[in-house]
């Protein structure tokens, strides 16, 4: 999350807050204030990206059939905690430690450092240690969870549990630390606010050639190249899920502010929000729109996809355009998701939820668009940023996929693929009462 | 005794429901069903791909009554489940050999 400008000027009033409204105008708050103020910010807006977590496990319930709703559940619980303990372990470091242009520390345990503050010393946009861990670890989840949906219905849990761990561990804090680190990719002026390459690309990338290495789901294509739909158990939980991560999204690129200590600040996170609702409401109008036309009929699924690609192209730069803008941005992102989901059908590669097109492609487009607000970002190293962590990102998922397939395998067998994951790698039912569920008649 | 069996469009069941209790009948079986007739099924779009769905969903259901009261019951199920549209189903009679009401041990026509 790229240091704006605006956040070293602490010139703001605390005249915001209505309960100081007799101070100044343009008196900077204490040091100590803004510290507690950023603090807060990372906090909550953080707690609001754990969310997301959430929300993507509700939109992937959603989306698969019944009979693998509850092993989908157990992967988005799973991997959020890996997340954490990953970055733990040795993420942290690796990203923010002492980033020597491509590479951070490999100084495993991390730990708070907040000897500064308890001293009573506050630098300029400072905030405690935990907080920023915090606001970053839920980041590491997100790109995690992209994976899980694209995925689902034919991976092994633990073997997809591996991938996480390397996911996690290696390849996210590493291109994180390219541009968030202030390595080489941020040093030569490359723009990603919230991440719309660094986290949903890279999730992205890391599906795409998940889903190739693993291949289609049992039934998906036939011989002929005919596409089979396979319709997803409750669309009411994956509405549920794309709101969630609607709401999750507010912390995901508010939060990215980085800091809460000045009116400037404070203005700016409000832009960010703003900016942010639009470009989901752009995303959700254009697929609506998009779907009619093209088939005749409004398609929902699509539709949620559209809102999601929406929030993921403003994501790398929520805070300089205009709202009109941000509907175009988000717009065209609704526009990409509809497109792309047959294509990727023609190409026979069976992306479950549509993470690919919404958190790739969408990602891609996001980032490119930050030269429409941005003037100090160019095409060329926007387009240096997409590539580079595109290829690094897709080279060591696909070696990391290839070796799991080689040793532990990947994909469940045949048989169990059509009985339902649920039952064959957890041994239970999401729904014993329901459907064709064990419990009924 | 006759057995109507009539296989109707789902939406239609409380009309054709409330025409029986109209003309005395008391007791009425219905069953959820799939199927197809000259309607075939239709198709679905889903994340923008078409499905066929060949087997279309209905309701069956079983009446059992006196034989002088079957032409009326078919004549009043047809009336109350005819929309002129294709899908309306179909009415199939059945002679009926004997009825038994478990509670009394009641046969045939007393059963009925």
């Amino acid at each position: 999350m790229r240091k704006s400008t605006t956040l070293k000027t602490l010139t703001a009033t605390i005249a915001a807050f209505g309960l100081l409204g007799a101070a100044p105008a343009f008196a900077a708050v204490d040091s100590e204030t803004a510290y507690i103020l950023n603090t807060f910010s990372f906090l909550v807006n953080g707690a609001l990206v754990m969310w997301m977590a959430a929300g993507f496990a509700m939109l992937e319930s959603g989306l698969v059939r019944s009979k693998n709703t509850a092993t989908i559940c157990l992967k988005n619980i799973a991997l959020y905690a890996i997340a954490g303990l990953t970055f733990y372990l040795i993420g942290y470091n690796l990203m923010y430690l002492d980033v020597t242009g491509y590479i951070g520390s490999f100084i495993p345990f991390w730990s708070p450092d907040d000897t500064e503050a308890l001293s009573g010393i506050f630098p300029d946009g400072g905030y405690s240690a935990s907080s920023d861990w915090f606001f970053q670890m839920v980041f590491v989840a997100t790109a995690a969870s992209i994976v899980s949906g694209a995925l689902a219905e034919r991976i092994k849990l633990w073997s997809f549990l591996a991938f996480v761990v390397l996911l996690t561990a290696i390849i996210y804090p590493i291109q994180g630390s390219w541009v968030w680190g202030g390595g080489w990719l941020a040093e030569m002026g490359f723009s990603d606010y919230a991440g719309s390459t660094l986290v949903h690309s890279v999730g992205g990338w890391a599906a795409l050639s998940g889903a190739i290495i693993l291949g289609a789901r049992k039934g998906k294509y036939s011989a002929d190249g005919r596409v089979t739909p396979i319709p997803g158990a409750n669309l009411p939980l994956a509405t549920l899920g794309t709101f969630i991560l609607w709401l999750g999204w507010f912390g995901f690129n508010g939060g990215s502010v980085l800091a809460l200590g000045s009116a400037a600040n404070a203005i700016e996170m409000a832009n960010v929000f703003a900016n942010t609702n639009m470009a989901a409401v752009g995303g959700v109008l254009a697929a609506m729109i998009l779907t009619q036309l093209m088939y005749k009929k409004v398609d929902l699924t699509m539709t949620l996809n559209g809102a999601i690609a929406g929030l993921v192209s403003i994501t790398a730069e929520p805070a300089d355009p205009t709202l009109g803008m941000a509907l175009l941005i988000g717009a065209v992102g609704g526009v990409i998701v509809v497109l792309a989901i047959p294509f990727l059908d023609k190409l026979k590669i069976d992306d479950v939820v549509g993470a690919v097109p919404a958190h790739l492609f969408a990602g891609i487009w996001g980032t490119l668009a930050v030269v429409f607000s941005d003037a100090e970002a160019t095409f060329v190293t926007q387009l240096t940023g997409i590539v580079s962590i595109g290829a690094f990102a897709l080279v060591l998922s696909t070696i990391f996929w290839l070796i799991l397939k080689y040793t532990i395998g990947i994909r469940v067998d045949e048989e169990d693929e059509v009985m339902g994951l649920d039952k064959a790698e957890l041994g239970l039912e999401a729904y014993p009462e329901f459907g064709r569920g064990s419990q009924t008649l | 005794m006759k057995l109507v069996m009539a296989v109707i469009k789902p939406f239609k069941l409380d009309e054709v429901r409330d025409a029986l209790t109209a003309i005395g009948v008391d007791g009425l079986t219905a069953t959820e069903v799939k199927g197809y007739g000259r309607q075939k099924g239709h198709t679905e779009i889903y994340r923008g791909a078409e499905y066929a769905i060949s087997f279309l969903p209905k309701i069956k259901i079983e009446v059992a009554v006196k034989a002088d009261l079957a032409e009326r019951v078919v004549e009043t199920i047809s009336n109350a489940a005819r929309t002129g549209q294709i899908g309306d189903g179909k009415i199939f009679v059945y002679d009926l050999n004997n009825v038994v009401r478990i509670r009394t041990g009641e046969t045939d026509a007393d059963a009925l």
